[in-house]
């Protein structure tokens, strides 16, 4: 908890790509996309250009292959997705391995596969290289409103602080023999969750008070 | 449920990426009206919170379970434009630390699941509010109803920016009556946590929740001098 330890996706390093600014890497990083996703999807050999750019990236950044491979995970519900496509689209069939399916279906499944792959490694490459407060200078920077940097701020800071308190009444529930099986538990975990929002909340006012007596006027200090 | 990249083509991606700016300069002009000097750690913890929510699991049946949106509970709970602003943190802090939705649909997922359930739940929450009687007992039915319309509504924005911007050409009828359909049932899911909800923070702190306000407003203050005056 607190400043300077990294996120839970964050890899320490010293590499050239951990050193580069911010704000260079998340503009590179949303430029990138925008070209991916642009490029039309029959253009196979450059996919293949992009995802060896991805890889030389990661190579340079020497955060291991698996460490981003392992967190790739969150792709998995729309991998389902576009493995049904095939199967819902419409237009002239063809036959793979004696299956009819839609050839539409099954180029836009490989779109969907190859944009969204890249996109998850693109973007975990970032996460993995950039400390949060790193980010948010880098946002700063790049000029976002700075309201919105200090609300995203505040949020990185007591992601940990919240998630943990949720943790904690998560143990309380599950010593006191509860464990969530049905709707007809829902209730339990709907209080639990009243409960965090007032916890929440009222560690805000506490922060925000907390800040007043130090002077904060709306603004904060550089 | 987060879109990732090229889900959407890149016109698509872009206008949404405006639209949502849009937003977000609206909402942040005006949280400060709902939250002035407050809003930077108030809606920070906020944020904080609705992220973690997001991470409740709430069973369904047999091994399978879903989580929380959010958004017509943070609207409730916040004011529109507080939620808005929360939300959208959220999916940026998800996109950039996480890689949780593309980086390029981030404009697509702060239109469809933070505006769209914020602003629907909000405009649902306050019109039954103006019909209904004014009693604090009803504004989690109030909120419940909220969160059931805007799950669907999300859905449907979804259908409409998936006809026009799509990458695969699924018939129009079968995408919208499966995912109106499917997101009818997270609804029913999403009202009936987001009622427990507020009316478990009603019942301890009702001064919390932004939708009750108007409620409590009316609430004439007691003042019982024969009772107190004994101590």
């Amino acid at each position: 908890m607190g400043a300077g330890h990294g996120h839970k996706l964050h890899f320490h390093g010293h590499s050239p790509v951990h050193r580069a600014p911010a704000h260079l890497k998340i503009l590179t990083l949303i430029a990138f996309m925008l070209v991916v996703v642009a490029t039309p999807r029959e253009w196979y050999p450059v996919f293949g250009l992009y995802l060896l750019l991805v890889v030389a990236v990661i190579a340079l950044s020497r955060v291991p292959p698996t460490y981003i491979l392992k967190r790739s995970v969150v792709e998995v519900p729309f991998l389902f997705f576009a493995l049904l496509l095939p199967f819902v689209a419409t237009g002239p069939t063809t036959e793979v391995l004696g299956v009819t399916v839609s050839q539409h279906g099954l180029l836009a499944a490989w779109g969907l596969l190859v944009k969204g792959t890249l996109g998850v490694l693109a973007s975990l490459t970032l996460a993995a290289t950039t400390e949060p407060q790193e980010i948010l200078l880098g946002l700063e920077r790049l000029h976002l409103p700075a309201q919105l940097v200090q609300i995203m701020a505040f949020m990185v800071r007591y992601l940990d602080v919240v998630t943990g308190e949720m943790q904690r009444m998560k143990v309380a529930r599950e010593s006191r023999g509860f464990s969530a099986r049905n709707p007809r538990h829902w209730p339990v975990l709907a209080r639990s969750l009243g409960a965090l929002f007032i916890r929440s909340y009222e560690r805000g006012e506490r922060v925000h008070l907390a800040m007043l007596s130090r002077g904060y006027t709306g603004r904060m200090p550089r | 449920m987060h879109v990732p990249d090229g889900f959407l083509d890149a016109p698509t991606s872009i206008a949404t990426g405006a639209a949502a700016v849009a937003c977000v300069g609206t909402a942040l002009a005006g949280a400060r009206r709902e939250l002035d000097d407050k809003t930077a750690p108030m809606a920070g913890l906020v944020a904080a919170f609705i992220f973690a929510t997001q991470m409740i699991n709430f069973p369904v049946a047999s091994g399978t379970s879903g989580h929380l949106l959010g958004g017509a509970l943070a609207a409730v709970l916040v004011g529109p434009f507080t939620a808005v602003l929360c939300m959208s943190v959220v999916f940026l802090v998800q996109s950039l630390l996480f890689a949780d939705g593309g980086i390029t649909a981030l404009g697509t997922n702060i239109m469809l699941m933070g505006v769209t359930t914020v602003v629907v739940g909000w405009l649902v929450f306050r019109g039954l509010q103006a019909v209904l009687p004014k009693r604090l007992t009803l504004v989690p039915f109030c909120a419940g109803a909220a969160a059931l319309v805007s799950v669907p509504a999300a859905a449907t924005l979804f259908v409409v920016l998936y006809e026009i911007g799509g990458t695969a050409d699924i018939p129009l009828h079968s995408l919208a009556t499966a995912m109106i359909g499917v997101h009818v049932l997270i609804g029913i899911g999403e009202a009936v946590i987001t009622f427990l909800a507020v009316a478990s923070i009603i019942a301890v702190r009702p001064d919390l929740v932004y939708g009750a306000r108007r409620v409590l407003a009316r609430r004439e203050l007691e003042v019982r001098t024969s009772t107190g005056a004994a101590t």
